[in-house]
């Protein structure tokens, strides 16, 4: 029953998307690690952690493409949910440092012991245990988004109120985070990281496994969604983005619908927040800022609002586009770029690269027929908001 | 300045009368239940200080006059005279002794001299400018051109000796000099010093200074310096070992009256072994301040959420128009806050380079000028970008957001990444106080202008054509169309209303922010908030929302910090709406949904 389940959900676009990220997780590790350097296949180590980076960065926009592309909810907020999943990988890996810090403290970590804490807060207990970390990774960021999701979706906040609201809590949070007796570290965040799981981050094959990991992350989650949109919860979910108000007198309980997709989104920006900090090796309150969330809607909007594919695209184009403008000649004008880019996108590809670029083919091979792609949301816009 | 000498005498005998007789210019209320209490407990000096009044007072008569001179020339031979004429020449000697005590001793002794060369010489001391030669015992000071000057006569020193060392100071003596420099300049012509003198006499408490605070009371006419003046003898007498007990005790209320934390300080400084009555009173005294200085505390924090509500007023005013009216939602409102603040910053340089003399009129330029740039960049935005995007809100937010990256980063690099000088013309600077409450200049116009902003925007809303216009298209747009109202003409002209304020708030802004690229992005979430909370398309809502959440976020500052406060004040808005999605005052009816 799964397997043609399976297969009947990967259509043409979804199918070539995953045996891509596929072929990437198993094929770079391997012309990093395997190919001598002198070939010209051979992947340079620092390009590792930096495309890993990339893919965690598709995965956090697949997320919010999943609730803004098809429930029509957009978060300003979900910087919030990845960078706590950061946080709680950050904590794990500084509980793994042990004796190595500056300060040699086998409990507490650096920062701790420089603001004369005298024993590790409740909250970091349990940190120690990979599995422990693992659970809180989905546990903290899905607690976060139910409560706050729980309260927003029931008094229906909605449109614009929830995207002020979210970036209120972003905010709040990077307030908090700031703060050095908040216990995580305060301005400098967690950092220094050593081993994981016993294995040291810095390492190479460390790091190609993260490289892999965070490609099979993107293909689990890219399935998940997949899964998700195409099943009737999806259509669902499309209703409510489309008609809310329709969708609740037809009988369904539209705040429940959101709540649970806008929770699932939140473990998947959480998960790639978790698979991100040992590749970059720091989170600091700075994820939080709620320009950083709103540079992540920019991307679903670039790659292609209401295609998963085009969202994890877009996250993947973009910081391409941005790590080689920010390091060269062009810095001063980045921020004339991706500003632009917000506003072109807006105005001229509301579709985003894939849906423009399926319309395009759509047309080219029938140019009588409207373009009809049930998950595009543009122009389906209904009073509601 | 001769004649320096007697007449600072001639108040010592009126004060000898009417020693311990209650303060009476500028009697507050408490003063005056402490007169009456004194009333009740020393009918004599009362008397006597009636008796004594008219002479303190300017427009003596001429008999009064020849009688005070009388009654100094007596005091001066009974009592004080002979003794201070000989301890000036005396006092000086000491200083050679190079022996602090000694040093101390000379300080206080000069200073109760009231001799004419006694400031001179104690203000020389203290800057390391009185020298002494250890041989011949001989002082002197070196004054600023280096010249040095006998210390006794304040006469250029014709056979200066060589090896002369400066008179050595410790903490004691500098105790000592700001105790005698306070009592000294009591008597200053300058009412400022003579002001701060009494201030410095409230803080040194030092009973030695009783005496001239007294006699410079009695000659007091400013009513300023006469309360402070009362203050410092209060002061003075409640930590005054052997003052009577029931003046220690109407002492106190004076200090009741000041009513601060230093008359706090003051009082819990008040040694054990006082007795039970001073104790208690004081302790009495003490709580009262506290029941005071609460609500003052209170009255303050009201002023300070005020100034900062009216600052997200100014900021929130135009978001106002442009997301309550026009429905639009501007995340470059920032950066058109930002743009008026470097329309001041143009002005101000070019008047700098131009015309230094019109500095003071800079705002007064540069509002209408900001409200004109911020307006014309609004209008060109909604022509250019939002005009496509009406009715698609959260693509709208997303490319105005791209629009205030490039706005910032257009700044950048005109004007530099960092801040830039805006200065404050001199009608802004300084302060003012309201009882316990102090009161920035800038603070309060800024309140000011925030109102005025507002109620000439409610007035063009309400009684100008293009008010009604913004009116009929907010309410509904194509019965408005079918009137004859050029929609998308008014449309453009709100919006850069709406930007055109958000560049006033500028100016404002630039007074008391940095002036960077970065300004707009710190308001930009709280004049959102601000907005939704008061509620979408209400400007009252605005007002009081804007005002509420200063206030709301001054009084959670002193319990959590300002980090922790704002962090509470966050969470409690977004609680709040919840529990009301539309805000404070939500409008009602069918158009809502629409």
């Amino acid at each position: 029953m799964k397997r043609p389940f399976i297969l009947g959900m990967l259509d043409g676009r979804a199918g070539i998307f995953l045996a891509v990220v596929l072929g990437v997780a198993v094929l770079v590790p391997i012309l990093n690690l395997a190919v001598p350097p002198t070939s010209p296949f051979h992947v340079p180590d620092h390009q590792l952690p930096l495309w890993g980076k990339y893919l965690c960065y598709a995965l956090l926009a697949l997320s919010i493409d999943l609730i803004w592309g098809y429930a029509g909810i957009l978060s300003l907020g979900h910087g919030a949910f990845f960078a706590l999943g950061g946080y709680v990988m950050g904590m794990y890996l500084m509980r793994q440092i042990g004796t190595r810090g500056v300060y040699a403290h086998p409990v507490l970590p650096d920062f701790m012991v420089f603001l004369n804490w005298p024993e590790l807060p409740v909250y970091w207990y349990g940190f120690n245990w990979f599995a422990y970390a693992l659970l809180m990774i989905f546990l903290v960021p899905g607690a976060l988004a139910f409560v706050f999701g729980w309260f927003a979706f029931r008094s229906r906040v909605t449109g614009v109120y929830f995207s002020i609201i979210s970036q209120a809590m972003v905010f709040a949070l990077m307030l908090a985070f700031f703060r050095n007796n908040f216990g995580f570290g305060g301005n400098n965040g967690l950092t220094d990281f050593k081993d994981i799981l016993g294995f040291n981050v810095q390492a190479p094959t460390t790091r190609a496994v993260l490289f892999a990991s965070s490609a099979l992350a993107l293909a689990v989650g890219f399935l998940i969604c997949q899964w998700l949109v195409k099943s009737k919860f999806g259509k669902v979910l499309i209703s409510i983005r489309d008609a809310e108000s329709r969708a609740r007198f037809l009988g369904y309980r539209v705040e429940n619908y959101k709540l649970l997709a806008f929770v699932i989104s939140a473990c998947l920006a959480a998960v790639a927040g978790a698979l991100y900090v040992p590749q970059v090796g720091i989170i600091n309150p700075s994820e939080f800022a709620p320009a950083n969330s709103i540079e992540y809607v920019i991307w679903v909007a670039v790659g292609g609002r209401g295609t998963l594919v085009g969202a994890a695209l877009g996250g993947v184009v973009v910081n391409f586009a941005k790590t080689h403008f920010t390091t060269g000649a062009l810095a001063p004008y980045w921020l004339f770029a991706l500003g632009g880019l917000f506003i072109f996108v807006t105005l001229f590809m509301p579709k985003g690269i894939v849906g423009t670029l399926s319309d395009f083919f759509a047309w080219a091979r029938h140019p009588k027929r409207e373009s009809s792609n049930g998950a595009e949301p543009v122009g389906q816009r209904q009073a509601a908001e | 300045m001769m004649d320096a000498a007697p007449r600072a005498s001639s108040f010592e005998t009126p004060r000898s009368l009417i020693l311990r007789s209650p303060p009476k210019a500028g009697v507050s209320k408490d003063e005056g239940t402490g007169l009456l209490r004194m009333r009740r407990l020393f009918p004599v000096p009362l008397i006597l200080r009636s008796a004594a009044k008219p002479r303190v007072s300017k427009d003596e008569g001429k008999g009064r006059t020849i009688f005070s001179v009388f009654i100094v020339l007596l005091a001066v031979f009974f009592s004080v005279a002979p003794v201070r004429a000989a301890s000036f020449e005396e006092a000086l000697a000491l200083f050679a002794n190079d022996s602090y005590s000694d040093t101390d001793k000379a300080v206080s002794d000069i200073a109760a001299s009231g001799h004419p060369q006694a400031q001179a010489i104690i203000e020389a001391l203290a800057d390391g400018r009185l020298l002494v030669h250890a041989e011949s015992k001989a002082v002197f000071i070196k004054d600023k051109d280096d010249k040095l000057l006998a210390a006794a006569t304040g006469e250029a020193a014709a056979d200066a000796p060589s090896g002369l060392n400066p008179v050595r100071v410790n903490n004691r003596v500098r105790r000592a000099i700001q105790a005698a420099l306070g009592s000294l300049t009591l008597l200053a012509p300058d009412p400022g010093r003579r002001f701060a003198a009494a201030a410095a006499v409230f803080r040194s408490r030092d009973t030695g200074a009783l005496e001239a605070v007294e006699q410079a009371l009695a000659k007091e006419v400013d009513p300023k310096v006469k309360r402070v003046m009362e203050e410092a003898r209060a002061a003075i007498l409640v930590m005054k070992p052997d003052a009577p007990e029931a003046d220690r005790i109407a002492a106190m209320d004076t200090l009741v009256a000041r009513g601060d934390q230093e008359s706090i300080a003051l009082l819990r400084s008040l040694p054990q072994n006082v007795p039970p009555a001073v104790h208690d009173a004081a302790v009495n005294a003490v709580a009262k301040i506290e029941r005071n200085l609460v609500a003052w505390d209170m009255g303050q924090n009201v002023v300070y959420g005020l100034s900062l509500g009216s600052v997200l007023l100014l900021a929130a005013i135009g978001l106002a128009i442009t997301f309550g009216v026009l429905g639009v939602i501007n995340m470059a409102h920032g950066e058109m806050v930002m743009i008026g603040a470097y329309v001041t910053f143009v002005v101000q340089e070019w008047i700098r380079v131009n015309n230094p003399g019109l500095f003071d009129w800079s705002l007064a330029i540069a509002i209408p000028l900001s409200f004109i740039v911020a307006g014309a960049v609004g209008v060109a935005i909604e022509r250019g970008i939002i005009r496509f995007l009406y009715g698609r809100p959260l693509e709208t937010l997303l490319a105005t957001w791209g629009l205030s990256l490039i706005l910032q980063q257009a700044v950048r690099t005109m004007f530099g990444p960092t801040n830039r000088e805006v200065g404050a013309p001199s009608w802004m600077a300084g302060s003012f106080e309201v009882g316990q409450l102090s009161i920035t200049y800038n603070r309060l116009y800024i309140f000011v202008f925030a109102l005025a902003v507002f109620a000439s925007l409610l007035f063009v809303l309400r009684f100008t054509r293009f008010g009604l216009e913004m009116r009929a298209v907010t309410q509904n747009r194509p019965m408005a169309a079918s009137m004859g109202i050029r929609t998308s003409r008014v449309d453009a002209l709100t919006f850069g209303l709406g930007s055109g304020i958000a560049g006033m708030a500028g100016v404002a802004l630039s007074q008391i922010d940095n002036v960077s690229p970065n300004l707009g992005q710190g308001y930009i979430i709280d004049s959102f908030l601000v907005v939704v909370f008061g509620g979408v398309g209400n400007l009252f809502g605005t007002l009081v929302g804007a005002l509420s959440l200063g206030i709301a976020n001054k009084f959670l500052e002193p319990y959590a910090g300002a980090v922790l406060g704002k962090i509470i004040l966050l969470v409690l808005i977004i609680l709040f709406i919840q529990k009301r999605p539309r805000g404070l005052f939500a409008l009602k009816g069918r158009a809502v949904e629409a």
